[in-house]
């Protein structure tokens, strides 16, 4: 099915030059980089961009970088490149786990994480991930540079806080200073390829401290501020998972579509809550699961 | 609107004129008159329209054409020019396909798994295929052929 609609396509050699052209075009320009959801939203007729710049074309921004404790991850990193890259499977394990269950091989080679991230569609896996690291989104912009704290990036289905003009380069995640042990739990219909009906993606840090978040049930990727409070400096016991599972429905708001039902949803987050805080205080001391096994 | 764009295909340097708005698949087909990726879901789910660009998987129903200038894509008609890889033999052997529809799509996808992983698991063969729907074999005769071809002896990668 070829695309009728009709569009200019611009590849900007620099990245002052491609915030100009989309400042100049506005909402009638759209940016690509790998394409996997702009080219099929575009075929689908819910985008009809009148000009697309092509960010590929820019230098730096393939780069996965780790230095002084901080993670910086380009806007043309690929969810491959991360999947390959030594640094993530050292230092972010979580954030490799969560890679082998993003779409499929010939997505992910094209895919970037900063694009999923834009995307900002609630079963984003990237967003729920990256929350319990507090990253942050680098913006390029008219004005210059800007740091977005991600809890602050997400304003709905498909929006973010990103202006005209404004191009997310890239992603910084700090690793936590203590010791510690994740967990990305993702329920999905079938092996292989989906995305999450729900996730769930538990940090446990040294010290009885506890990152959480939620994928797919809210209309944005969601941090579990209630039970993260509710958990803050006590050991995980089977009383305290109960207490924190009985908080879920007051921390989501789950809708039923072609993928589940708001019930099953809300029922299956439970239990991979209790299932992703076990395996990560596990995974914090040294046992557990291997990164990778799945839970579900 | 329309642009000239170089890369190559399948080893030539292959010139055409495109519209920003051509997705590769298309141009591939019939501007360029190479029919193996085929066109199945048009959504990047089914992984027919698999080709590899500068030797990654990817789906060409999800690329716009434009975006190839200066880009190498490799399709079934490049990779078997001197004859089927030893990993089409093993699916002939295997019997892995039977309608076919979706087998250029997972040559392709077994052959850039086994160039970085020679010797996948089981797990990791299962990994890199998930992409590609097949509706007529439940994918064991697939497996098995590109599970018995990595463990040939003396195989290259």
């Amino acid at each position: 099915m070829a695309i009728a609609h009709q569009f200019e396509y611009l590849k900007p050699p620099t990245l002052r030059e491609a915030v100009k052209l989309l400042q100049r075009h506005g909402p009638r320009a759209r940016t690509l980089a790998g394409g996997t959801d702009l080219i099929g939203l575009i075929s689908d007729g819910l985008a009809a961009p009148e000009t697309v710049v092509d960010i590929k074309g820019i230098p730096g921004l393939n780069r996965i970088e780790f230095k002084n404790g901080l993670l910086s991850i380009g806007a043309l990193v690929t969810f491959s490149d991360l999947r390959e890259s030594p640094i993530i499977a050292r230092r972010f394990p979580l954030i490799r786990e969560m890679t082998g269950w993003v779409a499929s091989v010939g997505i992910r080679n094209r895919a970037t994480m900063v694009g999923n991230l834009c995307s900002a569609v609630p079963c984003c896996d990237s967003g729920a991930v990256l929350l319990v690291y507090d990253a942050s989104v680098l913006v390029a912009g008219p004005a210059g540079k800007r740091k977005v704290p991600l809890r602050e990036w997400f304003l709905g289905p498909r929006k973010t806080v990103l202006k005209r003009g404004e191009i997310a380069t890239g992603v910084t995640v700090a690793l936590p200073k203590q010791k510690h042990g994740a967990c990305f739990v993702k329920l999905r219909r079938y092996e292989g390829e989906d995305l999450a009906q729900a996730s769930v993606t538990v940090l446990a840090l040294a010290g009885n401290r506890y990152r959480i978040s939620f994928g797919s049930v809210a209309p944005r990727p969601i941090a579990a501020e209630r039970i993260e409070a509710l958990l803050q400096g006590q050991a995980l016991s089977d009383d305290l998972i109960r207490q924190a599972v009985r908080l879920v429905p007051e921390e989501i708001a789950p809708v039923t579509d072609i993928r589940a039902t708001k019930e099953y949803r809300l029922h299956m987050v439970c239990v991979m809550l209790e299932r992703g805080l076990r395996a990560a205080v596990a995974r914090l001391a040294g046992a557990g699961p291997e990164y990778g096994t799945s839970l579900i | 609107m329309n642009q000239r764009i170089n890369f190559k295909l399948n080893g030539e340097t292959r010139s055409v004129e495109v519209e920003p708005s051509d997705i590769l698949l298309d141009v591939l087909r019939d501007k360029l008159g190479v029919k193996s990726p085929k066109i199945g879901c048009e959504r990047g789910d089914c992984g027919a329209c698999t080709v590899l660009l500068d030797g990654k998987s990817v789906r060409t129903c999800l690329i716009l054409a434009i975006e190839m200038q200066g880009c190498e894509i490799t399709t079934v008609e490049g990779l078997s020019r001197a004859g089927l890889t030893p990993l089409q033999q093993a699916f002939l052997k295997h019997d892995s396909f039977q309608c076919g529809f979706c087998a250029p799509g997972i040559v392709l996808s077994a052959t850039e798994l086994l160039g970085k992983n020679p010797h996948p698991t089981e797990a990791e063969v299962k990994e890199a295929i998930a992409g590609n729907l097949c509706r007529c074999t439940g994918y064991q005769p697939i497996i098995e052929a590109v599970l018995a071809v990595s463990s040939e002896p003396g195989r290259q990668a």
